[in-house]
């Protein structure tokens, strides 16, 4: 690729290989990146290195015994993967969800998507060296597993969801206990925003870089935070209504928000601070609202889906998740594929790459969210 | 030194035995100030850690000494014990040379430190260029740190270190001109009889360079900041960017030679804060002291030492501040900053203020006016940062206690609640149902 300038000097690309272990490469990801001093001519994520065979392991469990795999998937995120899988096998079951189940489930969600959007906020916020606001959002995160962990005992990988419903109940101490960590935390995100968000230096690092447009972030299947930062305006909790989700008032932060234009890194940022908002906005309203009565509802115990499929899919921390499942009427999964929003946002990182320099890859790479098992299951 | 040198010749002992003994000498100063810088360094690099524990909610090493003091001393063991390792790949000499090029750049910049009055190893009469001169050679060792590794990360490291540095002595140079131009002298300490940067300067905070013009206090302002910049400290820590570089040009190295980067580094911060404080405020002079009281007594010139070290520790405080608070900038805008921002304003400093002494004369009342509204006004931002910051340490508080909570201490818990404090977890009363 050597091309002789006018000096005679040699000009060649430089090709440098980003991880596996590599400070920011969440999880284990590598780039294989090209470049011209610190400009990338292109960055080409290799996945792979985590992938556990998820979806294969799926066939040889049972409906309810393969629940505590769906946590691995994504171990940020294990609420999600968890109602995901219910959701699919419950529309093969045709089971009807107890309205307190339902909520309670929207609980985990929330309380999830908080815990996820943290880490999430942090590492943008570490890997753009700023490394306070990581220890921060850390801290506020130990509450959130303080609290998952009275609930289901479970601090990360959670199984707290069952076919039909969820394992434990709550009570009010715990109730209360939620809603004066919400008293806690919604002054935090202001300050948070204080702190960081208006922060010049970061937003001169995140604004107008890696600008995905609306056409293209539709085009590569970006879901979730990253599409609504692109400005499209779309959300399955809102517009594939699914569990309790349609007695709640929310809003749907698209961007662009504040400074940056839309589908830059700064908006992608912005957008999951306002998320976080929102669900605690939720919460409250669970909080009001949740209606007494059974947590489950009354499936076989040795569930076997009636020959049949299904995909049902819930508005996840990234994006849809969404869980396909295919039925032969044993009693074991014939077929189980997972979307993930991790892996539509890796396929765009090697389209957005080229012109930027590396230390915006480490921006993109941080805003797009991208987690390495969630893309490689 | 021309001390002992005065001294070793009023001997009379033949100029063989005199050089000889004066050598020793220098030696024996030498290590001390090493061994000096060593120990600021080690006991910076605690103090950093404290400090960032506390930013950042949390404790922060307090287990090695009195509240975690000595942690730099079991650092430096476990390190020096290590295996020296140098990649099979690596240009051997050049990559077992460059700690020590590093070390020697920022340490030997030690010498001319004006600890206290007479406490300086060697109050040259080019002080402030000799450390300028001599903090340059560490750039030699991080450039050859970074290519010696044969890792890429750590060449782009060195790259940007290199363009940084060079880079950021423009603005620095330039804003420290400014305090050579009042001081009319480019020594360091200075007596009464000839008269340094410091001992042209008075002990009250108006008598200070920093707040003897407004053209001053930015020259100040812009020197920190490319002093920063030259420590390769975030903001501006490009070089080293870990999300970035992996850990830059020092990347491949490890034990000894990691430890002698490490604590070079650390020894820049104080060296830095030191000459601020040496050149914008006031150094060891103590207020309403005449510089011939300070000279005759012994015990006024270790106030003057606590006075000298107490204000660097503010500015070391400040730089840590600094380095957990702020994100880092990129590499182009750093460079932009630098050319598109400081150097020009310097420039502006420089010539500002050398119309300043052309037409204000000093001494005269509205000199003395304008030393104490810059004063005033700076202080006063101080007190208004130091306001907001109080407000924003109250107001993010501390990580919500389940356990306080429960015991009805603060918060909106229901009282009946005490009589089953949270913990670890309880199986809850709904139980699984089939």
């Amino acid at each position: 690729m050597s091309e002789p300038t006018q000096t005679g000097a040699q000009r060649e690309e430089l090709v440098l290989n980003m991880g596996p272990h590599h400070p920011s490469t969440h999880g284990v990801l590598r780039f294989v990146v090209h470049t011209d001093g610190e400009i990338m001519r292109k960055a080409v994520p290799e996945v792979g290195y985590l992938h556990r065979g998820l979806e294969k392991l799926a066939e040889s469990q049972t409906y309810a015994g393969y629940m505590p795999f769906t946590d691995r998937i994504n171990y940020l995120e294990a609420m999600f993967t968890e109602q995901a899988y219910a959701m699919a096998v419950e529309a093969l079951l045709a089971t009807e969800i107890p309205p307190r189940a339902e909520f309670l489930r929207v609980i985990a969600c929330e309380l999830n998507r908080i815990a996820n959007h943290h880490i999430t906020l942090g590492c943008i916020t570490m890997d753009l060296g700023a490394y306070t606001p990581f220890v921060y959002l850390l801290r506020e995160r130990e509450s959130i597993n303080d609290l998952i962990e009275a609930l289901c005992g479970n601090r990360i990988t959670h199984n707290y969801l069952r076919i039909g419903g969820v394992a434990y109940d709550v009570d009010n101490i715990w109730l209360g206990q939620l809603e004066s960590y919400l008293d806690h935390f919604e002054p935090i995100i202001n300050e948070f925003e204080a702190l960081i968000v208006g922060n010049e230096i970061l937003i001169k690092r995140m604004q107008d870089i890696a600008v995905i447009s609306r056409r293209d972030a539709v085009a590569w299947g970006l879901t979730g935070p990253n599409l609504r930062a692109s400005g499209q305006d779309w959300d399955v909790r809102r517009d594939i209504p699914y569990g309790a989700y349609p007695q709640f008032e929310f809003d749907v932060p698209v961007g662009p928000l504040g400074r940056g234009q839309a589908g830059d890194c700064y908006q992608r940022f912005l957008v999951r601070v306002e998320e976080m908002r929102q669900s605690c906005r939720i919460l409250r309203q669970c909080l009001a609202k949740l209606p007494e009565g059974d947590i489950k509802a009354k499936v076989p115990k040795m569930i076997k889906a009636p020959k049949g499929e299904s995909y049902a899919s819930v508005e996840g921390a990234r994006g849809e998740m969404g869980c396909y499942l295919v039925s032969d009427g044993g009693k074991n999964p014939y077929r189980v594929k997972w979307r993930t929003g991790s892996f539509s946002a890796m396929s765009i990182i090697e389209h957005t790459s080229p012109g930027l320099m590396i230390a915006d890859l480490v921006a993109l790479v941080a805003t797009l969210d991208v987690i390495a098992p969630e893309c490689d299951r | 030194m021309e001390f002992i040198y005065n001294y070793l010749s009023g001997l009379e002992l033949g100029p063989w035995a005199t050089s000889i003994l004066f050598a020793m000498a220098v030696l024996v100063v030498a290590a001390a100030v090493f061994l000096v810088a060593l120990t600021i360094a080690g006991f910076l690099v605690v103090v950093e850690r404290r400090v960032a524990g506390r930013v950042q909610s949390r404790i922060g090493p307090n287990r090695v000494g009195p509240f975690g003091v000595l942690q730099w001393l079991a650092d430096g063991l476990k390190l020096f014990m290590k295996e020296d390792l140098v990649p099979a790949q690596a240009d051997g000499p050049m990559f077992r040379l460059a700690p020590y090029l590093v070390m020697v750049g920022v340490f030997a910049a030690f010498a001319s430190v004006p600890f206290g009055m007479l406490l300086i190893a060697s109050d040259l009469n080019v002080g402030i260029l000799y450390i300028l001169a001599i903090t340059s050679v560490a750039t030699v060792g991080i450039l050859m740190s970074g290519w010696a590794s044969n890792n890429k990360w750590s060449l782009l490291g060195g790259i940007r270190s290199t363009a940084q540095i060079v880079s950021y002595e423009v603005p620095a140079a330039l804003s420290i001109l400014s305090v050579v131009m009042l001081a009319g002298s480019l020594q360091m300490s200075g007596t009464a009889s000839s008269p340094g940067i410091i001992s042209s300067q008075g002990g009250w905070p108006w008598d200070w360079y920093a707040f003897y013009n407004p053209f001053t206090l930015v020259a100040f302002a812009i020197y920190f900041t490319s002093a920063v910049a030259e420590g390769n400290r975030t903001p501006f820590d490009l070089p080293e960017a870990e999300s970035e570089l992996v850990a830059g040009f020092n990347t491949e190295y490890s034990g000894m030679r990691f430890a002698g980067f490490f604590l070079a580094e650390f020894a820049n911060v104080y060296l830095m804060s030191a000459i601020a404080t040496t050149l914008f405020f006031g150094g060891w002079q103590i207020p309403a002291v005449s510089l011939a009281a300070q000279a005759a007594s012994f015990w006024l010139r270790l106030v003057g030492l606590a006075i000298f070290v107490a204000k660097a520790a503010v500015l070391c405080f400040v730089v840590v501040w600094i380095r957990w608070t702020f994100p880092r900038l990129r590499v182009d805008q750093l460079m932009s900053l630098c050319y598109r921002y400081l150097v020009p304003i310097a420039f502006a400093c420089l010539a500002g203020n050398a119309v300043y002494l052309l037409v204000i004369p000093a001494g005269s009342t509205v000199d003395n006016v304008i030393h104490w509204i810059t004063t005033g006004s700076f202080g006063l931002l101080v007190l208004v940062f130091l306001w907001r910051v109080r407000f924003h340490i109250k107001r993010s508080g501390d990580r919500l206690d389940f356990d306080l909570l429960a015991r009805g201490e603060k918060g909106s818990f229901d009282p009946a609640i005490q009589a089953r404090p949270y913990g670890k977890f309880r199986r809850r009363h709904g139980k699984e149902s089939a």
